[in-house]
């Protein structure tokens, strides 16, 4: 490993700040072998450009716009082979505050080279940051889920899911389009996203945007019971009998 | 001079100020009388069975006419609050002689000393106020400086080392800019400025920003008719761009457009920002109201209710609205700031709406350009 060539990514959405970490990658490049795979401006470029130049290490920074740091790191972990990520950050204390408990790698903006090749001699040793740390990091809610089809990462934007469904060990991701499989917790999704699912049923979370109305149905046995109608999607949602509140709650809600 | 207004009489130091005061002279006029620790300690039980009531009669009454009282001028709220003293004085005389008849007492006595306490702590508080309110407004002004994100100085620097080797020269603006900028927010800012110098030092501040966020920042200034030689408080503009960046561009990888609207009407001097409004981004609001709510305090204590800020969002954008007096500084000062004015102005119009970086990175930067023009 050690004569191997270290591959890496720079992730920033400033553009004089990726020069300034390969001019910086540059002058470790004497001492350790590496290559520059890509640059990219946000999270969502940097996972398009991975899947199909691998990277054994990611230098991203953490505030940027489409998809932050932390957010881009959680989806890496769906990647085979996930690459070795080190956050950089210019200053933001409570940032910081929790690397260090987590003791999470990263570096602070200006860098200075030595400290980049410390870090960079440290990753054949590093691991990469369990996907419970990093979402204790987050400070605010993915914009995507990301699920792996065929090795490829997928990213399903959060505000085109219709419902979540839990089903055996896997959650369906339901869009208008089609659905997807998710390795996930339903419950840990639902304080995720808060108030843009509502919970119908024990097993599942339909996203409030999609809710076009309810429907009383009754089966052949003369119980009765409520459906979701959807937008987008033709199938319709029960709701348990515990959750029925919800049909008056979120009624009261469109008809404001 | 205007005289400070009355204290607060529904200011819990104001109460307790007063009943100490007033006990602590009964105290000694009880010790005065009594000529020695044991009577004094009978006389005093006595002083204050009157004492009491009469105190905590005024109060209340005061207590209730305070958020009025305090709007008064001084001297009619004084005048209120020696009436008050006088009729409370007569009315819990009367009051007292009807359940027990003292012979002894003398209502003149009774109201010489109302009034004579009252006089005491209104010129006491006076004294007070006079030595406290400047040093309380220029702590508080002080403490309101606006304060440059720490991020932003950081990026900055970041922006500057990237330069380096690549193109010094444009590093060397760059730290130019940086160093002026810095020189503005550490400098005392009590006094107003010129309007010029302040649309100077945003110019500096949204170059940095331009060097670091490149054409996503674009920014459009309308200044053809503001007048440069307006007085304004120092930094009334820059935080409030600092948040439009912040908040408008840095959320986004699109381009978007912060605009500045300058002008006078009416007498009164207009300040437009607008930025884009992006929903999403939950620190938004925090930082955002603390800054607002620091000018706002800022225009207060300078203007009073002649100025005001305004904000509001709309569809997709987001807009502050700042109203100030128009004032100017002597003909000679108004002239300098005028011509400086003027050039940067000029140089303004030739940047609206060009791309985002070329400009602060010629050799001979934005700044200078009005220098020259006041100097020629």
């Amino acid at each position: 490993m050690a004569e191997s060539l270290l591959r890496v990514l720079v992730v920033d959405d400033e553009a004089p700040a990726r020069r300034r970490l390969r001019d910086l990658l540059d002058d470790c490049s004497a001492a350790l072998p590496l290559a520059v795979v890509g640059e990219a401006q946000h999270g969502r470029e940097a996972l398009d450009l991975l899947q199909s130049a691998p990277a054994d290490l990611v230098l991203t920074d953490i505030h940027m716009p489409d998809m932050d740091g932390i957010e881009f790191a959680r989806h890496l972990l769906k990647f085979p082979h996930p690459p070795v990520v080190i956050f950089t950050t210019a200053f933001h204390e409570h940032a910081v505050q929790a690397f260090e408990v987590n003791a999470i790698d990263y570096l602070m903006k200006p860098v200075r080279v030595q400290r980049l090749l410390g870090a960079l001699q440290k990753v054949p040793r590093l691991k990469p940051v369990s996907a419970e740390k990093l979402s204790q990091l987050a400070s605010c809610a993915r914009r995507f889920l990301s699920v792996t089809e065929r090795s490829r990462v997928v990213l399903v934007p959060i505000d085109e899911i219709v419902y979540l469904k839990a089903e055996l060990k896997y959650i369906t991701i339901r869009t208008a389009q089609r659905e997807y499989l998710l390795e996930e917790s339903l419950t840990k999704l639902e304080a995720e996203f808060g108030s843009r699912f509502i919970r119908v049923h024990r097993n599942c979370l339909v996203a409030r945007s999609f809710i076009r109305g309810f429907e009383r149905r009754v089966n052949d046995d003369g119980d009765s019971h409520w459906e979701v109608l959807l937008t987008g999607v033709e199938e319709t949602l029960p709701v348990s009998r515990r959750q029925q509140f919800i049909v008056r709650d979120v009624g009261r809600e469109t008809a404001a | 001079m205007k005289l400070p207004a009355v204290p607060d009489p529904r200011n819990l130091g104001t109460i307790l100020r007063t009943i100490v005061a007033v006990n602590a002279a009964a105290a000694l006029y009880a010790l005065a009388r009594a000529g020695g620790a044991a009577g004094a300690l009978v006389e005093w039980s006595r002083a204050t069975a009157v004492l009491e009531p009469y105190l905590f009669l005024v109060l209340a009454i005061l207590w209730a006419l305070g958020p009025w009282l305090v709007r008064q001028p001084f001297r009619l709220a004084a005048g209120i609050i020696a009436l008050v003293v006088v009729l409370v004085g007569i009315g819990l005389f009367a009051v007292m002689q009807y359940l027990d008849p003292q012979p002894a007492a003398n209502l003149l006595l009774w109201l010489v000393w109302g009034l004579v306490a009252a006089g005491g702590l209104l010129y006491f508080f006076q004294l007070r106020s006079r030595a406290l309110s400047p040093a309380i407004s220029e702590a508080r002004l002080q403490a309101l400086q606006a304060r440059i994100r720490p991020h932003f100085l950081f990026n900055s620097i970041n922006a500057v080392l990237s330069l380096m080797r690549s193109d010094p020269k444009r590093a060397e603006i760059a730290l130019q800019d940086l160093a002026d900028l810095f020189r503005v927010l550490m400098r005392d800012n009590r006094d107003l400025a010129p309007l010029a110098d302040e649309v100077e030092l945003c110019r500096q501040y949204l170059e940095l920003e331009q060097l670091r966020l490149g054409e996503r920042l674009q920014v459009d200034w309308n200044i053809k008719s503001m007048p440069p030689d307006a007085l304004v408080p120092p930094l009334m503009l820059q935080p409030l761009l600092e948040n439009a960046v912040y908040h408008g561009i840095e959320p986004s990888s699109a381009i978007g457009v912060v605009s500045i609207n300058l002008f006078l009407t009416r007498g009164e001097v207009h300040a437009i920002l607008r930025n884009p409004y992006r929903a999403e981004g939950g620190s938004h609001h925090s930082g955002n109201k603390m800054a607002l709510a620091n000018i706002r305090e800022r225009l207060a204590l300078h203007y009073d209710a002649e100025a005001s800020l305004e904000s509001r969002v709309t569809k997709d954008s987001y807009e502050v609205h700042i109203r100030v007096p128009y004032r100017t500084a002597g003909p000679d000062r108004a002239a300098d700031a005028h011509a400086r004015a003027q050039g940067a102005s000029h140089a303004s119009h030739r940047e609206v709406g060009r791309g985002s970086f070329e400009r602060g990175l010629l050799p001979k930067g934005l700044r200078l350009v009005p220098r020259e023009v006041a100097h020629g």
